[in-house]
């Protein structure tokens, strides 16, 4: 289980994260969902070590994960989707799913390759296209191929349905459900929070930078404040 | 292609070259000759800027003090002890610096490996850095080097520079030195370490959340091209037997950043082109700088005339080809091959008919 507890980020004066608390058992869907600058993608990178928290602790099967090295971080298991997709434009898809696996054996990279290809058939015709070529929905599902090379425990999308069409979002959303079910943890940020709360066991709403709202995501659908600020209703 | 073929290939080629170099050394006039030896060592300065600046997209020129250190641990390396003792008439030379002697070969890996150390200590502080900060901070690092150079007196023979260096670096040297500059950079570059640099590159977030230390990545790849670097400023030394800590300044970084821009970023296909076109080229255009007459009327040669045509060059490579001459193209057997037989193919499609 990911125990988050008064997490703080500041960015040089500005609160990005005023001490936040949030859980994510293991084998669940938790989604943080929230407006623009809330701290989402904040929280997510201080969890993953590409920003470094203010304050506050992160603990992961009992251990403490803040102040490690990113790459260290990725070793016990947690791996980030990053925003805005974020794939390398100038490898092809095999070199940037390849990469997704730098922690890891050769064998267990070809697996991996293997996994992604099932996971995604579009990737398999085109492994040899540079990065950069493919349309926006090849690209996120290159990037969520690239996110579970290294086979991770629990894995943290950021806005995995940015810049996607409708069509598209749903299916990023079953990708995403058909991995928790294979078995993985799920951390969902989402500004589309009608279809992360769908799938969600569990879920956050942050609004800059404090948590106001979190029940289950069913609940939350239904929620007046929910409903009002978030759900257009 | 099969790896048997290609490697026979790249072996046959090598003893082409070779023979060339042969036959251009027993029947070419010094200058010539002059002119083939700077192609080989601009092509090592080239590429070892390409993998910092095009590979792992940090913007370093510092290239001429890296050049600056190789040179002189060379010269003071292979230079005879009684002309060290001649030269130096203000101060004589420090103990043991008076008395080194290497031969040729570990001298220019020794001044490979101080500029590889020297790049090391820079990359600590300055590869935080991104953009064109990191380039102000090595360009800062590259200047620091040459006035220390200048101020060491007892050991650099100061602003006079060393004279008389033994001009080992021939044809044969120059040329060995930059077949295996481009095998090892090559051979860098397709590992997987070559996807992570150019990861780095691209994306650095995207990189460091993939688990890449990017620091490491970034550290390793600019100590290795600190290190050709260097290498590249022994061979240069040794070939032209004068330096003096004048001659490493930023032009020079500017020289051999146009040889990298006009090739190509992010090619070494690119960098071995354009270095050897510019190279050649900044030789062939030196009759516009002498006295012409055009019909009744005499110009007088005006110095300087040939490089105001290259930025005129560079101009139109930056407006209108970005990507380089070579535009990001790769050579490989492979590719060749399949030239060729489309080339071949279309013939026989044009005779059946």
């Amino acid at each position: 289980m990911l125990k988050v507890k008064n997490l703080g980020v500041k960015y040089g004066g500005i609160h990005a994260l005023r001490g936040i608390s949030l859980d994510v058992p293991v084998g669940k869907i938790v989604t943080l969902i929230g407006a623009n600058g809330a701290g989402k993608s904040s929280t997510l990178r201080a969890i993953a070590g590409l920003v470094k928290a203010s304050s506050g602790s992160v603990t992961w099967k009992e251990k403490h994960l803040l102040g490690l090295m990113p790459e260290t971080i990725l070793d016990r298991g947690i791996a980030l989707c990053p925003e805005g997709r974020r794939i390398f434009p100038h490898l092809t898809v095999l070199e940037n799913l390849r990469l997704g696996g730098y922690n890891k054996r050769d064998d267990e990279v070809d697996a991996g390759i293997e996994r992604a290809f099932k996971l995604f058939p579009r990737l398999r015709e085109r492994d040899w296209q540079k990065g950069g070529t493919l349309s926006g929905g090849e690209q996120q599902m290159l990037a969520v191929g690239r996110a579970l090379m290294s086979d991770p425990e629990l894995v943290m999308f950021d806005e995995p349905s940015m810049g996607l069409a409708p069509i598209l979002v749903e299916e990023v959303f079953d990708i995403i459900r058909h991995i928790n079910h294979e078995g993985k943890t799920v951390l969902l940020v989402e500004q589309n929070a009608f279809a992360a709360l769908r799938i969600a066991d569990y879920a956050y709403v942050l609004e800059v930078g404090e948590i106001t709202i979190q029940g289950k995501g069913s609940d939350l659908l239904t929620d007046e404040r929910v409903v009002k600020a978030y759900l257009g209703g | 292609m099969k790896n048997s073929t290609k490697i026979l290939a790249n072996v046959v080629c090598i003893v082409i070259l070779a023979l060339f170099l042969r036959l251009a050394q027993s029947s070419l006039d010094g200058y010539k000759i002059q002119v083939l030896n700077l192609v080989a060592i601009n092509i090592i300065l080239a590429v070892s800027l390409n993998l910092i600046y095009g590979f792992t997209g940090m913007f370093s020129l510092a290239h001429a003090g890296f050049m600056a250190i190789g040179a002189y641990v060379t010269a003071i390396l292979i230079l005879p002890s009684a002309q060290k003792e001649m030269m130096f008439i203000l101060e004589p030379m420090m103990w043991p610096f008076n008395v080194m002697h290497a031969p040729f070969f570990v001298a220019v890996v020794a001044g490979g490996l101080a500029a590889a150390l020297v790049g090391l200590l820079i990359a600590l502080p300055c590869l935080k850095l991104g953009g064109d900060y990191l380039g102000i901070a090595t360009l800062g690092f590259g200047e620091i080097i040459r006035v220390i150079f200048t101020n060491t007196t007892t050991v650099t023979n100061g602003a006079l520079g060393l004279k008389g260096i033994p001009p080992y670096a021939n044809l044969g040297w120059n040329y060995f030195w930059c077949i295996l500059t481009l095998y090892i950079i090559i051979k860098l570059l397709s590992s997987n370490f070559g996807n992570t640099l150019r990861a780095v590159r691209d994306d650095e977030v995207a990189a460091k959340a993939m688990g890449i230390n990017t620091f490491r990545t970034k550290t390793i790849s600019f100590v290795v091209g600190a290190f050709f670097a260097g290498v590249g400023g022994s061979l240069m030394g040794s070939l032209i037997t004068t330096i003096d800590p004048k001659m490493f300044n930023f032009q020079l970084t500017y020289n051999i950043l146009m040889y990298v821009v006009v090739g190509g970023l992010g090619s070494i296909t690119g960098s071995v082109v354009g270095t050897t076109i510019i190279t050649v080229l900044l030789e062939w255009l030196r009759f516009v700088e002498e006295d012409m007459t055009i019909g009744s009327f005499e110009i007088a040669g005006m110095p300087g005339m040939r490089m105001l045509m290259f930025s005129v060059v560079l101009l139109f490579i930056i407006l209108y080809r970005r990507e380089g001459i070579i535009g990001g193209y790769e050579f490989s057997w492979d590719s060749a091959a399949r030239f060729v037989k489309r080339l071949t193919g279309k013939k026989e499609a044009a005779s059946n008919e």
